[in-house]
Order: C-alpha cells, then sequence, then structure tokens
C-alpha cells in the first residue's frame, strides 16, 4: 500500500511539476528590471513557505491514510480537543505571514515610489491601442497590433510574434526611472509587461500613475490585463530598451519628424517609416 | 419501507406529479429541487467551459468570434456561481438543517417554496440573452463599469437576473437564520449542532448582508445605462472604480459564502469516515466566523492593480494574509481529525481528503496572492484562474460532491454505486489537476484571462488544459449516471448506512418519511 501511494505521489508530482519544468516555462519569466526582481524573490519565498507547509501538513495526514486505517486494524482514538495545540497551529502560521509581509511591505512601498522619476509618459487606452506620449518632449503617438490580418484569421502560418507585436512600440532609455501616468479614452484597460514587473489599470477620467525601469537594451512584450471588449486580446504592449545615447538620438528624430510633418496627410506618410532609429528598428523585426 | 409507507399515509394526501413539486413546501422536497436545478446548470456552464477550451486549443483558432467568447466566459462565470454553487449549498441546507436539529421543517415553508421557484426564471433570462440582439453580457461576471454601461440589452437581462437571484438568496438566509435560532429541538443547543449547521448560520448572515449590496451596484449599473445617471462615469463626475469597491465588497464575501457550508459538509464527512468525533470542534466554530469577520475587509486584494495609495494596498494585504490563519486551523483540525482514527476511503471521504489536499493548494495560490507585488505581477492573468478554480472547483464543487454521495442513501433509501463512484472521483481529480495546475504556469509566463487567443508561446500548455477539461467535463457524466441510478433503485441503504455517522438524521429510516420530527427528539 504504502509503496502504491508514494508511487502515485511521485507519479503526480513527475506529472504537474518535473515533466512540464523540463518542456515549458513554469516559473516567472526572468526579472529585467529591480521591481520585477523583487517580485520574482517573494514568490520564490512565498513557495518555498507553502511547500514546508505541504510537507508538514500533509506529511502527518498521509502517515494517517496508511498507517490508521481500519483495514490495518487501527482503532480510533478518543482524543477531540487540545486547547495548548490549538493555540500553537494558530501563533506559528501568524510568525510564518509577519516574516512574510515585512519584506512585501518594503516592495510595496518601492513600488509605489514614483518620485524622481527622469522621463513620464502618458499611458492612455483605448479600443483597442495604446496611445504613448512623452510629455516632456510633445512626443505622441498610437501603438497598434501589427499581426497581419491573413494570421489573425488562420489564413497564414503565425510568426514568432503572433500577438505580441505593435507598429510603434513604446521606447525607452535603460537604466533610468520611467514615471507612467496611465489613463483610459472608454473603458477599463490595464498596461502589463511581465518581465518588467509593472502593471497599472487604466481608468477614464483618472490618472494613474506607477514605474519601472529597464536594466538592460531589448524587446519588452506584454499585454492588456483587463476586460475591455472583444479586442481584448489583440492590444499587446511593447516596450524598447535602448541606450540613454540612443534615445536622445530617437528623441531628436520624433522631434524633427513632428516639425516637417506640416498637414495630417504628410505626417501619416512620415509615421510609417521614421518612428525608430536604426538600431532600435533591428531589434522590433526581431 | 412498511414504516415510511406507513408514515405516508400518516403524514396525509399531498399532490401528486407536477403540482407536488410546484405547490410543494416540504423541505425535503424544495432541497430535492434546489440540487436538481443546480446540477442541469452544472451541465449547462460546463457546456460553456468546454467551449471556451475548444476555442483556446491553438492559437487563431476561430471556433467563436471574440466577441461570443466573452460571452461565453461571463455566463460560464455567473451560472456556475449562482446557478450552480450557491444553489446546491441551499439544496443542502434544505435537506438537512431540518434533519439535522431536530426541526419539522423551514421555518418558513411557503417563502422556501417562492426562494426556489424564483429560480428557473432567473436561469431562462441568463440562457435567454444569448438570443437577444448583441447576445449574452460579455463583461466577465465582475461586469465592470463603462463595458457594462456599453453592453447590449443581454446586460439588462444579467441585471434582472441577479436581482432575482438575490431575491431568493435573501428569503433563502433569512429562512435558514429564522429556523436554526428556533426549531432547535430540546437539547440542541449552539454548541452541540452539527458543524455543517454552523457554517450556513454564518453564511446565511454572509449572503443577507452582501447581497443586497450587489443589487445595489447593479442596479447603479441600470441606472447609468437607462436613467441618465453617472455614478460611474467620470465625465459626469462619477467614479468607475467605485463600482470595483462596492462589486468587491460584495464579491470577497461571496467567495466565502461559497466555501463555508463546503467547510461544513467535509467537517461531516472526515469524523465520520475516521470514525472519531471531529477534533477541535469550538475552534472550528471560532475560525469560521473569523473568516466571516475577516472577508468585510479585505475586498481591496481584488483591486491591487487599481492603484490604492501604499496604505491602501498594505492594509488590505496585511488583512488578506490574517485570513490565512483561520483558515490553516481548519486543515489542521481536519488532519488532527483523520489523526489516529480508524480510516475507510468511501466515495464521500475520497472526495473530503481531495477537498482538503487541494483546497489547500488554492489557498497556497491565495496566500502567493495576497503578496501585493506578486498580486500586482499576477492579477488578470491565468494564475487567477487556475486559484480560483482550485478553491471552487476542487474546494466548493467537489465538497458539494462528497455531500451528494454522503447523504444519497439517507435521501433515496438507496446505495449508490461505489466502484461507478470512486471512478467519479478518481477521474475528476486526475484531469481536474491537469486542467488546472498547468494554468498557474501560464499565469506566471504571463497569459492574460479573459482572452479569445493568445501568443505562441502558450500553446503547448493550452492544449494540455483543453484536452484534460474534455475529460474533466466528459467524467462528469458518470456523476449523473450514478445519480439517476441511485434514485431508481439500489441496495437499501437502512437508517444508518456509514459506520461512523452520529449525527441526528441517521436515526431516522432512508429515506426518511415525508413529514419527519412531528414530535420534538430530545437531545441528551
Amino acid at each position: 500500500m504504502r509503496k502504491t501511494v508514494s508511487g502515485a505521489l511521485c507519479a503526480l508530482f513527475g506529472i504537474l511539476v518535473w515533466a512540464p519544468a523540463r518542456a515549458f516555462e513554469i516559473n516567472l519569466k526572468p526579472p529585467a528590471s529591480p521591481i520585477a526582481e523583487q517580485i520574482y524573490g517573494l514568490h520564490i519565498m512565498v513557495l518555498w513557505v507553502c511547500l514546508g507547509i505541504f510537507i508538514v501538513v500533509f506529511g502527518a495526514m498521509l502517515y494517517a491514510i496508511v498507517n490508521h486505517r481500519k483495514s490495518v486494524g487501527h482503532k480510533p482514538a478518543l482524543f477531540h480537543e487540545n486547547l495548548a495545540l490549538e493555540v500553537v497551529w494558530t501563533i506559528i502560521p501568524f510568525v510564518i505571514l509577519a516574516g512574510m509581509a515585512y519584506p512585501a511591505t518594503r516592495t510595496v512601498l518601492a513600488m509605489k515610489n514614483t518620485a524622481d522619476s527622469a522621463l513620464s509618459i502618458e499611458v492612455t487606452g483605448y479600443q483597442w491601442k495604446w496611445q504613448y506620449s512623452y510629455l516632456p518632449y510633445g512626443i505622441s503617438f498610437f501603438s497598434t497590433l501589427s499581426t497581419p490580418p491573413a494570421q489573425l484569421a488562420d489564413m497564414a502560418p503565425k510568426n514568432r510574434h503572433y500577438l505580441e507585436q505593435v507598429d510603434h512600440p513604446m521606447v525607452v532609455p535603460t537604466g533610468e526611472k520611467i514615471r507612467l501616468l496611465v489613463t483610459s479614452a472608454d473603458v477599463v484597460h490595464s498596461w502589463f509587461v511581465p518581465a518588467l514587473g509593472v502593471k497599472q489599470d487604466a481608468f477614464p477620467g483618472f490618472i494613474k500613475a506607477t514605474w519601472f525601469e529597464v536594466d538592460a537594451p531589448g524587446v519588452y512584450r506584454g499585454f492588456c490585463t483587463e476586460l475591455c471588449g472583444k479586442g481584448h486580446a489583440f492590444m499587446p504592449v511593447v516596450v524598447q530598451a535602448v541606450t540613454p545615447a540612443q534615445f536622445a538620438a530617437w528623441v531628436a528624430a520624433e522631434q524633427r519628424e513632428k516639425k516637417t510633418a506640416a498637414t495630417p496627410a504628410a505626417r501619416a506618410q512620415a509615421s510609417r517609416g521614421h518612428r525608430t532609429l536604426t538600431a532600435p528598428r533591428a531589434a522590433r523585426a526581431a | 419501507m412498511e414504516a415510511v409507507a406507513s408514515h405516508d399515509e400518516h403524514a396525509g394526501p399531498h399532490a401528486r406529479g407536477l403540482v407536488r413539486w410546484i405547490t410543494t413546501t416540504n423541505h425535503k422536497d424544495i432541497g430535492t429541487l434546489y440540487l436538481c436545478f443546480s446540477l442541469a446548470m452544472f451541465f449547462i456552464a460546463g457546456f460553456l467551459a468546454m467551449l471556451i477550451r475548444a476555442e483556446l486549443f491553438e492559437p487563431g483558432a476561430r471556433l467563436f468570434s471574440p466577441a461570443l467568447y466573452n460571452q461565453f466566459v461571463t455566463m460560464h462565470g455567473l451560472m456556475m456561481i449562482f446557478g450552480v454553487i450557491m444553489p446546491a449549498f441551499v439544496g443542502f441546507a434544505n435537506w438537512q438543517i431540518p434533519l439535522m436539529i431536530g426541526a419539522p421543517d423551514m421555518a418558513f415553508p411557503r417563502m422556501n417554496n417562492w426562494s426556489f421557484w424564483l429560480l428557473p426564471f432567473a436561469a431562462l433570462l441568463m440562457i435567454g440573452e444569448f438570443f437577444v440582439p448583441g447576445g449574452a453580457a460579455a463583461t466577465g461576471w465582475t461586469m465592470y463599469p463603462p463595458l457594462s454601461v456599453e453592453m447590449g440589452p443581454g446586460m439588462d437581462m444579467t441585471i434582472f437576473a441577479i436581482h432575482i437571484l438575490g431575491i431568493s438568496s435573501i428569503m433563502g438566509a433569512i429562512n435558514i437564520i429564522t429556523t436554526i435560532l428556533n426549531l432547535r429541538a430540546p437539547g440542541m443547543t449552539l454548541m452541540k449542532m452539527p458543524l455543517f449547521v454552523w457554517t450556513w448560520l454564518i453564511t446565511a448572515y454572509l449572503l443577507v448582508a452582501v447581497m443586497p449590496v450587489l443589487a445595489g451596484a447593479v442596479t447603479m449599473v441600470l441606472a447609468d445605462r437607462h436613467f441618465g445617471t453617472h455614478f460611474f462615469n467620470a465625465a459626469g463626475g462619477g467614479d468607475p472604480i467605485m463600482f470595483q469597491h462596492i462589486f468587491w465588497f460584495f464579491g470577497h464575501p461571496e467567495v466565502y459564502i461559497m466555501i463555508l457550508p463546503a467547510f461544513g459538509i467535509i467537517s461531516e464527512i472526515i469524523p465520520t469516515f475516521s470514525r472519531k468525533p471531529l477534533f477541535g470542534y469550538a475552534s472550528m466554530v471560532y475560525a469560521t466566523v473569523s473568516i466571516a469577520t475577516l472577508s468585510f475587509v479585505v475586498w481591496g486584494h481584488h483591486m491591487f492593480t487599481v492603484g490604492f495609495p501604499a496604505s491602501g494596498q498594505l492594509f488590505f494585504m496585511y488583512a488578506t494574509m490574517l485570513i490565512a490563519v483561520p483558515t490553516g486551523v481548519k486543515i489542521f483540525n481536519w488532519v488532527a481529525t483523520m489523526w489516529r482514527g480508524s480510516l475507510t476511503f468511501e466515495t464521500p471521504m475520497l472526495f473530503a481528503i481531495g477537498f482538503v489536499l487541494m483546497f489547500t493548494i488554492g489557498g497556497f495560490s491565495g496566500l502567493v496572492l495576497a503578496v501585493t507585488p506578486v498580486d500586482i505581477q499576477l492579477h488578470g492573468t491565468y494564475y487567477v484562474v487556475a486559484h480560483f478554480h482550485y478553491v471552487l472547483f476542487s474546494g466548493a464543487a467537489m465538497a458539494i460532491m462528497a455531500g451528494i454521495y454522503y447523504w444519497l442513501p439517507k435521501w433515496t433509501g438507496h446505495m449508490y454505486d461505489e466502484t461507478l463512484g470512486k471512478w467519479h472521483f478518481w477521474l475528476t481529480t486526475i484531469f481536474f489537476n491537469l486542467t488546472f495546475f498547468p494554468m498557474h504556469f501560464l499565469g506566471l509566463a504571463g497569459m492574460p484571462r479573459r482572452v479569445a487567443d493568445y501568443a505562441l508561446q502558450y500553446t503547448t500548455l493550452n492544449q494540455v488544459v483543453s484536452i484534460s477539461a474534455f475529460g474533466l467535463g466528459l467524467s462528469q457524466l458518470i456523476f449523473l449516471y450514478v445519480i439517476v441510478k441511485c434514485i431508481r433503485g439500489g441496495v437499501p441503504a437502512g437508517d444508518r448506512p456509514w459506520e461512523g455517522a452520529t449525527s441526528l438524521e441517521w436515526t431516522l429510516p432512508s429515506p426518511p418519511p415525508y413529514h419527519t420530527f412531528e414530535t420534538e427528539p430530545v437531545i441528551s
């Protein structure tokens, strides 16, 4: 019996944890910002606590299931109360929780601290796209899903970044604190980039602030995470992190373009090809 | 059987056929009606889940339009919560509370009839939504404005259905509170009541407290939609975030409304099959009261991504973590009840053990989500879908299944098919875990919930989930078959089919006569 039970448990563990760990991602994305790093650590810490409790509690239960069964002739004990035990297993979890709350509190305070940012970007959710406005530079553009319609209709093979690609990504400098001012033009949306540990709901008529900082240049992909109608799955978030020097060049190019684009027609023409500078364009194509 | 027949005659004539069920004021009949309604809705809402998983089998699948997909998601949630889990528990309450406290019937039998017969009309409204212009509500069960203000007439039908269901729940709750407080047999003091009765008493108070809050929230949406108000419209001075506060002030106690009676059922089953009294009865009662009280001050943890100030986030994080303490006490007490018992593993016990194990996994993911920064990472992703299915399917629904197997012999007078019952348990448990455990991984990898299509990186796990979900759905047909078979006949159950059962209902014949405890039993 013991063998059957432990064998079954091993098999279950294999199916649920070990096999997927080999075949798929089973954890958070590798963190790419200081806050994402802290979230990753907190998550792992809570998992260890849970595993410890699981082993103690269900170890006891498994022992009872194997040894205290009627079929092996076990006679029931009569005890049904123990005040000391009740007090102990009230206090111990309380202490464990307090231990978890301390580092979590530090991260909450860090996440809420939007002061001293190097750059503010206004993020506006629409059904179903995002608008990014770089307040100090007068740059503003929409960021819309760029997956070809044929792929969406299942008429063509899907590219690697199906539903995770946009025409104009948000471009930000690495190593600097970016403050986001998030709002919406219609219904509730939510701006989320997993690897950066940043998510903020977007409400019409309200502006909510959050922040992130990217460690290394690269393209970071995310989604809208609040149901916003039939296009909810089709308004991804793409953040392109570049070095501060490249960012300055991008800003200059955008501003030049804005000046030259006098008429709406010219503006539309210009926005088609020149949004991003050369190096990031290569990254975006990836 | 002779005793039953003579009792029936003694009980006097009651209507036969359909009229019996429409006009009945008998708690056993109404309990049966609630449970049959719940079972029917379980298959309807479950079928919607199958459609959802078919659409998500691979990226780019276009079985349904995204708009229709959102309707399936919304109605699956609303029907499972308001049409399956809540009515099933009220069904248990109707059958069991009078039998367990030695009462002749519920305190308000005629209101009892009405609170059931409202339900089919609410269900017809919800099903009918699919056939009106614009289709059913497609906002998710949370109905957040402004999206819910923009919906078609399906939203109005949802709102009316919720009003009707709310009235039904409040009447049911008042009936249960009154019955428990006034109709207990002599000697059945509060602290002698079976724990199932205790958990329902507390649940009923929660229902009375929060169902009007939900009714208020959806009425404000209705007014914003049609009467020119701006409760949730910032342009008119309103606040869309206020809806979320009001909704979750209802929504979190609602979570406990769906789990406390499950705790009660499990607290009856585990002692029976351990042949040992429930460990820490008093602390179980206090833990239930603590959980219910705390449930009113934790609603903000559903809204961590709204952008509360740090003080708000910290308050709701601490309060939420605190709930782990009384919940832990319950788990520990169940394990201590099994400890040094004399265990047997009939189907109800298997479901009860499965409940304790898998509900705890749901509790652990709840603890992960209580930690605000981690919640912000996982909010709105499949991790949350995994979490609440662990507490609502392997929690609430599997406790309901445990309770059905446990009391079906009492209600029908026949034993159910033990072999098929065990098959049902093992298939449900295996497919349940294969369906919902991988969703944790999807959520950690960032896959949003309520999406009709997804990025290629999530394909493999979604295929595992979909195939397992079909297995889970099909396994429930065994459940239906076992129930029908048991109602139609089987080995006679006798008064007390479970050796270790001690509560009052097992002193009655199986099935119990139409009217029971017309003379009060005396509890020593």
